[in-house]
């Protein structure tokens, strides 16, 4: 089945929509894992279990009619590469999946759930919501969960909570994630100085699509890290709380540039609309560099034609296997450069 | 970012070492990550959770080196893996693991996590005594914190809650 109902970026709920402090926080995130009892874990299945266990979880799915309705399952083994890095790029599956065929995805019709299957673990159920909003993502993921278990035998242990096939997982089996876009911090270098502080909170800090810290787009995801001996309720609020504390420091820092300093950062954010929609090449690493720019002008009012939420589209357009996937072909960097540019320059001047 | 140990390469794991009690931060990158990890039982790790996947090689080995001294390898008779070769790969082989390794899986939990019990949801199916016994867990919680910040009208709530919770636990 081909992804082109995906590539419609329009139907996809978290871009097209401003959650809760959307200037500053792009996406909330949950993911659930769960594994079935008395099947080993996806690593040490061979492809007909594999399959068994898509069938198994993909029926359980299919029983609740409201959530299913119009959802796709996708098997990793029926996709390209390039496709596939798509997924990623959009949120929809992790890179793990992408790498090995005997997983699969089912999307619903809404983009908001997708359930992973034979991941690390036999399911990641997974919720993304616009701005911050981790307690809307639980409570869905939550649902799918109730609706799944009814079906299916989940491992768990009274101790122990839900068995993952990782001890980092093991307990509630959550990871909350928010994705945020810091701009001003980056730029007067804070950043590094928060990660530390946000270890010592049991959080995780990472740039959404450099390796490590790097940030591209000036995007960070922000998750926690321990998932034993503490309730879903507790880490949303854990996290809640370091959130809300950042917002307020990016927010702080934004209004706080002023003169020279503010005097520099529009010039610099108006440069960046003018490459931006008069390139004729641009790589991902770049494009992001400039919308970020751009966000941050519409943010801050010096940009008035363009609404956020165009923005986080941008984002998405940017990626490096977006464009081939439009064009239906796979590319030279050069010719991916060249084609990112012109349909970066379209969205912009439509 | 550097990493902290070599100076050279990117830093891409980030780590809390905990000496009596206090936490440093450490940003390291992979290799000096591992070599760290196989030599320092101290560290806590922080890192991302796919990159992280590799070097939890290196994390658990110390812990199985200690019990290997203490015991033969045993193995999970649900999946056959061994304990030494789950500190090789970093994940359990099945449910059953969890069971068949309990002796050296609470130093790492509480290593891990800091806690070697479950708090939060419990599947439905698991039937109200599960649930009442997890909620009341939780709200002993909430109640110490209660009492340490001195927030003793809270605590009196709570406390009547669990009382609540108990006596139907009983009753059942
Ligand atoms: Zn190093
Ligand atoms: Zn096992």
């Amino acid at each position: 089945m081909a992804l082109d109902e995906l590539l419609d970026t329009s139907k996809i709920g978290w871009i097209n929509s401003t959650g809760p402090d959307s200037d500053i926080v792009i996406t909330s995130r949950v993911r659930l894992a769960r594994n079935l009892k008395d099947v080993p874990f996806p690593h040490l299945l061979n492809r007909l279990q594999a399959k068994e266990v898509i069938e198994m979880v993909y029926k359980a799915f299919l029983s609740n009619a409201v959530l299913s309705k119009d959802a796709r399952l996708y098997y990793m083994e029926d996709l390209s590469e390039t496709e596939k890095n798509l997924l990623v790029e959009m949120h929809f599956i992790s890179p793990d999946l992408a790498r090995d065929d005997r997983g699969a995805v089912i999307i619903s019709s809404d983009r908001r759930i997708s359930v992973m299957i034979n991941e690390e673990d036999h399911l990641r159920i997974q919720c993304i919501f616009s701005g911050l909003d981790p307690q809307g993502a639980y409570d869905l993921a939550s649902r799918v969960d109730d609706v799944l278990e009814e079906q299916l035998d989940f491992a768990f242990d009274e101790q122990l909570g839900y068995l993952t096939a990782c001890p980092t997982n093991v307990g509630t089996g959550i990871r909350v994630s928010v994705m945020m876009h810091l701009p001003v911090l980056t730029m007067l270098k804070q950043v590094d100085r928060m990660f530390s502080t946000m270890a010592q909170l049991g959080l995780v800090v990472r740039g959404l699509y450099g390796e490590g810290t790097e940030s591209w787009g000036n995007l960070y995801q922000i998750s926690n890290q321990i998932t034993l001996g503490k309730s879903e309720e507790d880490i949303i609020q854990n996290l809640l709380s370091v959130a809300g504390q950042i917002i307020a420091s990016e927010r702080q820092a934004r209004r706080n540039l002023n003169g020279e300093e503010r005097l520099r950062l529009e010039d610099r954010i108006l440069r960046s609309y003018g490459i931006l929609t008069n390139s004729r090449l641009l790589s991902t690493q770049e494009a992001m560099r400039y919308i970020s720019d751009v966000r941050l002008g519409v943010d801050l009012g010096i940009i008035k034609n363009l609404k956020p939420e165009e923005l986080n589209n941008l984002f998405i357009t940017a990626g490096p296997s977006y464009i081939q996937e439009v064009f239906k072909k796979t590319m030279t960097p050069l010719e991916r450069d060249l084609n990112r540019a012109n349909l970066l320059r379209q969205k912009l001047l439509r | 970012m550097r990493c902290d140990e070599c100076k050279k390469r990117q830093a891409t794991v980030h780590i809390t070492k905990i000496v009596n009690g206090e936490k440093t931060l450490l940003h390291l990158c992979e290799q000096c990550a591992k070599e760290k990890s196989i030599f320092d039982v101290s560290f806590e790790f922080e890192g991302e959770p796919f990159s992280m996947q590799k070097f939890l090689a290196g994390f658990f080995e110390p812990i199985m080196r200690e019990f290997h001294e203490k015991s033969q390898p045993l193995s999970c008779e649900g999946c056959g893996l061994t304990f030494p070769r789950f500190s090789q790969i970093g994940r359990f082989g099945c449910s059953r693991c969890y069971e068949a390794f309990k002796g050296q899986l609470d130093p790492m939990l509480r290593r891990l996590h800091g806690k070697t019990y479950h708090v939060g949801k419990v599947p439905r199916k698991r039937g109200g005594r599960m649930r009442i016994k997890s909620e009341i867990e939780r709200l002993k919680r909430e109640l110490q914190e209660a009492v340490n910040a001195e927030e003793y009208e809270r605590a009196a709530v709570l406390r009547d809650k669990i009382k609540e919770l108990e006596q139907k636990l009983g009753r059942d």
